[in-house]
């Protein structure tokens, strides 16, 4: 018995295909049948024709062979990138796009991080902001106009719901625009993270007028800040933080805590000043020394 | 000896140079993107950006190059095999023609940006139904000729092929599913998690059923008939082989430790991730042991070489893959160049070195003519050995660099130690290195292209002095 399986190829070719068939079934096809595999957050919303159009341009251009979409629950990576994947985010997403690369940052939770016109910037060349960043430019893309009839067909190729309004929402819109769209959408599902409190309250600046802490200041916002407030904080993305008199007129404690945790649009900030957001938070990369060294910096730009 | 009369060599010769032609075009590719990463000025959109030549160089080298030196071999092996000619010659010529049509667009149609955008099933709709009607013409001429054999027994590498052409079908076909929009675009018809697992049951299996199974087919047939010697134990073949088969499809989900897939499927997956090193290392030592008392033959027989070394790394690679599906290690290394290191060790090491020993094997025999040269095979050899070595051993260290780099947070303050544009200007030096080890591949690749050329002209050359000498 044990050697003519080997002189009978039709049974040989029976037998291989239930073996690869048994792994086949309980991992991939059975879990597929359970509710496990399908789960979506309430909060959870389908893709907007722009919002797909920009996908398909990030599946177009190979964005996933750089960067991944899943936060993974490890202590480093929740700092560096906000609060882990949940299986129930991915609901629309045909295809995953999770990617296996971390050539570039991870971007699941990238909408609301930056400002619309930080991604058009960056797109357009992002070595202007990172001088040693290798992600191609993209500004080409807004020579491509949208089809609203295309994005159409594709809407209902996923029964996304799409009315005439969002299709004429379409019109004189390009590749990038939609890009960036979708670059927005990216991890809403899922509340920001809580910020730490790094301060009590009403801490002063120990560093204050400190002339080492200035000059590491000044270091720090070249790397970290110049890309958006531009060189000497002139302003650029980001406003002009040397000649700003609110700025200079708050208190050392409103001034860390915008640094370490950034601004969402519609906040209301000391003064009454409501913010338009695009400011990232910087608690998990800089810690409470170094921004300190960058009030003390700031604060010393003030009417030069 | 080329015995034309009794077998069917077109479609040997036509898919063999095929995969060398396409097989060249993708490593070139390959070193281009290599460049890309340091200098990325020569992303020229939309073209020849990195996110859309990567897709070429992947597809290119596991279909225009892997597939096509499956289909030549196994037309090869087959009939040797069952001793008879291929059950369907003409189909075979047909489904050449068909294939390199098929390449081509594949390579233009991802440079255009239509892709799937799943890992090595980017192709597009019609031509993933081109690839199934494809792999069909390729299971019937091989079950055809098979049932058909004029040898009783089936030998270990008849086992591996039909494995392949099972496996391959089960996992291209479902995981390739999809719901077409336009000639150019659709969508996966699964979605988000699920999508995912699909996903990796086929992407390791994809491995598994191309970068591995037939490369075993091609180890346990030409190993033994260029060294003279037989394989050291039938049994352990036979262990071997079905307990590869059933445990391959059970650990595509090492490719997803930490993502939000259910834990259990993580788990199980890696456990039988750990089990599979038992099965590839049942092949490696058949492997070593049917050298036995005969290790002159690394020196005295030019191929012997290629097949040894190429089986050690297969063995390096399977413990190394096994180690990489550990949580533990995972959390470190995935995302990571490490996983490049490894994905290149195997290919470079192990699925090109094995593939060109079998080539120099049959081109000779095929053409009724001797190899061009032995010297110039060494040389091959050697730079392809070395290429991959600088490659995998630069990418392995800059891996566990960039994974201690992201994970690293400063004792004292408790904040990340390092932004991410840090960790990005550390890999430079690594990268560049890379490029180099890639180029000498290259230059390996390229000697290995004109000994095989040689081959063949200095076979048309004493084919037209025989005939002047006949007198006709
Ligand atoms: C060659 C790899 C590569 C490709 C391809 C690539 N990127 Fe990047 N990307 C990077 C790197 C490296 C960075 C970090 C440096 C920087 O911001 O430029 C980055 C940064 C980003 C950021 C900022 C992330 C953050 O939170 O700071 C976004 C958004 C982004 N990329 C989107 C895209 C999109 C969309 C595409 C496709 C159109 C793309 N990238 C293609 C490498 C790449
Ligand atoms: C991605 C671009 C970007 C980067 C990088 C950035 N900022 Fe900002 N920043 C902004 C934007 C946009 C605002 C306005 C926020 C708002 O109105 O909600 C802002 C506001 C501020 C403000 C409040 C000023 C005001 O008038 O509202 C301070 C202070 C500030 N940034 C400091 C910094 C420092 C220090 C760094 C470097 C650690 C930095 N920023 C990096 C975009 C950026
Ligand atoms: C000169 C030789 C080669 C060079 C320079 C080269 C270069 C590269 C580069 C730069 C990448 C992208 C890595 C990244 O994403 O960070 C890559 C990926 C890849 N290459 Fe190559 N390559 C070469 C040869 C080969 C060969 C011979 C094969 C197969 C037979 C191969 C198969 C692959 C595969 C499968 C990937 C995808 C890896 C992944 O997704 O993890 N390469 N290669
Ligand atoms: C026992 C055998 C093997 C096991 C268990 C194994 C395991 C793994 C694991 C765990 C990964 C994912 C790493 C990560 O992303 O963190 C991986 C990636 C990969 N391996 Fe292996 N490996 C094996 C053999 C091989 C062989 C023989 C090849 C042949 C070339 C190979 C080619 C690849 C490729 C191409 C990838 C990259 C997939 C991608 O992300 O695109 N592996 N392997």
């Amino acid at each position: 018995m044990a050697g003519s399986i080997y002189k009978k190829p039709i049974l040989f070719a029976i037998v291989v295909t239930f073996t690869v068939l048994s792994g086949s079934i309980v991992m991939m096809l059975l879990p597929m049948m359970s509710d496990s595999m399908h789960p979506k957050l309430s909060t959870l919303k389908p893709y907007t024709p722009l919002q797909l159009a920009g996908r398909d341009v990030y599946q177009e251009n190979g964005c996933f062979y750089c960067h991944t979409q899943t936060v993974r629950p490890l202590k480093a990576e929740v700092m560096r990138y906000g609060e882990y994947s949940k299986a129930g985010e991915f609901a629309y997403d045909q295809p995953f796009l999770w990617g296996s690369r971390r050539i570039g940052p991870d971007i699941a939770r990238e909408g609301g991080k930056y400002n619309d016109d930080w991604h058009y910037k960056h797109f357009n060349d992002p070595r202007a902001m990172f001088a040693d960043s290798n992600m191609p430019a993209y500004g080409w893309l807004k020579d491509y106009t949208l089809d609203p009839q295309g994005m159409e067909k594709r809407m209902k190729a996923l029964s996304f719901p799409c009315t005439p309004a969002d299709l004429q929402a379409l019109a004189g819109k390009t590749k990038l625009d939609a890009l960036v769209a979708y670059m927005q959408t990216l991890g809403s599902a899922v509340p920001r993270k809580a910020e730490a409190a790094m301060i009590a309250q009403g801490e002063k600046n120990p560093l204050a007028g400190n002339a080492d802490a200035i000059s590491d200041g000044r270091k720090l916002f070249e790397t970290n800040c110049s890309a958006c407030h531009g060189i000497n904080a002139k302003g650029g993305i980001g406003p002009n933080l040397e000649n700003n008199e609110w700025l200079h007129a708050r208190s050392d404690e409103t001034f860390f805590s915008i640094i370490a945790n950034g601004t969402t649009a519609g906040q209301e900030l000391e003064g009454g000043k409501k913010t338009k957001g695009g400011m990232p938070s910087w608690h998990e990369t800089l810690d409470k020394k170094k921004i300190w060294s960058l009030v003390s910096y700031i604060r010393s730009l003030k009417g030069k | 000896m080329a015995d034309d009369s009794v077998y069917e060599w077109r479609a040997v010769k036509g898919f063999c140079l095929s995969g060398l032609f396409w097989g060249a075009v993708s490593v070139l590719i390959g070193l281009f993107i290599s460049i890309q990463m340091w200098k990325p000025e020569l992303n020229i959109g939309p073209f020849l950006t990195f996110g859309r030549l990567r897709a070429v160089h992947t597809n290119g080298l596991a279909f225009g190059f892997a597939v096509a030196e499956i289909f030549a071999l196994s037309y090869y092996m087959v009939q040797r095999l069952t001793r008879r000619r291929l059950l369907f010659p003409k189909l075979a010529v047909v489904q050449l023609y068909i294939f390199n049509a098929a390449i081509l667009v594949a390579a233009l149609s991802l440079l255009a940006g239509f892709t799937k955008s799943k890992e090595y099933a980017e192709l597009e709709w019609p031509l993933s139904i081109g690839v199934v009607i494809l792999w069909v013409m390729f299971a019937v001429n091989i079950f055809g000729t098979i049932i058909k054999r004029k040898e009783e027994q089936m030998y270990i590498t008849l086992w591996y092929l039909i494995a392949t052409v099972i496996g391959v079908a089960v996992v291209y076909i479902v995981n390739n599913l999809s719901i077409p929009v336009s000639l150019t675009k659709s969508y996966s018809i699964y979605a988000g998690v699920n999508d995912a697992n699909v996903e990796w049951w086929y992407g390791h299996n994809a491995v598994g059923f191309v970068f591995t199974t037939p490369i075993l087919a091609m180890f346990y047939y030409f190993l033994p008939k260029s060294t003279g010697l037989p394989i050291f134990s039938h049994r352990l073949s036979i262990v071997a082989f079905w307990s590869l088969v059933f445990a391959y499809l059970w650990t595509g989900a090492h490719h997803l430790v930490y993502t939000p897939l259910p834990d259990w499927i993580q788990t199980v997956g890696i456990a039988f991730t750990m089990f599979l090193i038992a099965p590839s290392w049942g092949s490696v030592v058949n492997g070593y042991y049917t050298m036995g008392g005969n290790w002159d033959k690394m020196k005295s027989n030019y191929l012997t070489k290629f097949f040894i070394i190429g089986i050690t790394f297969y063995g390096l690679q399977t413990l190394q893959g096994p180690t990489q599906g550990l949580r533990v290690v995972s959390q470190l290394v995935h995302y990571t160049d490490w996983v490049i290191g490894h994905v290149h060790m195997g290919t470079m090491g192990w699925v090109a070195m094995t593939v060109g020993a079998s080539m120099y094997y049959v081109i000779p025999r095929i053409y009724d003519t001797e190899i061009y040269s032995i010297k110039l095979a060494d040389t091959h050899f050697w730079l392809v050995l070395i290429g991959q070595l600088i490659f995998s051993i630069s990418m392995w260290i800059l891996g566990i660099q960039q994974g201690s780099m992201w994970k690293a947070i400063s004792p004292d303050t408790g904040s990340l130690t390092y932004t991410f544009m840090e960790q990005v200007t550390a890999n430079y030096p690594y990268w560049k290195v890379r490029t180099l080890g890639g180029a000498i591949f290259t230059v390996g690749l390229c000697v290995f292209a004109f000994n095989i050329v040689m081959t063949i002209v200095q076979a048309k050359k004493n084919q037209a002095s025989a005939a002047a000498a006949g007198g006709r």
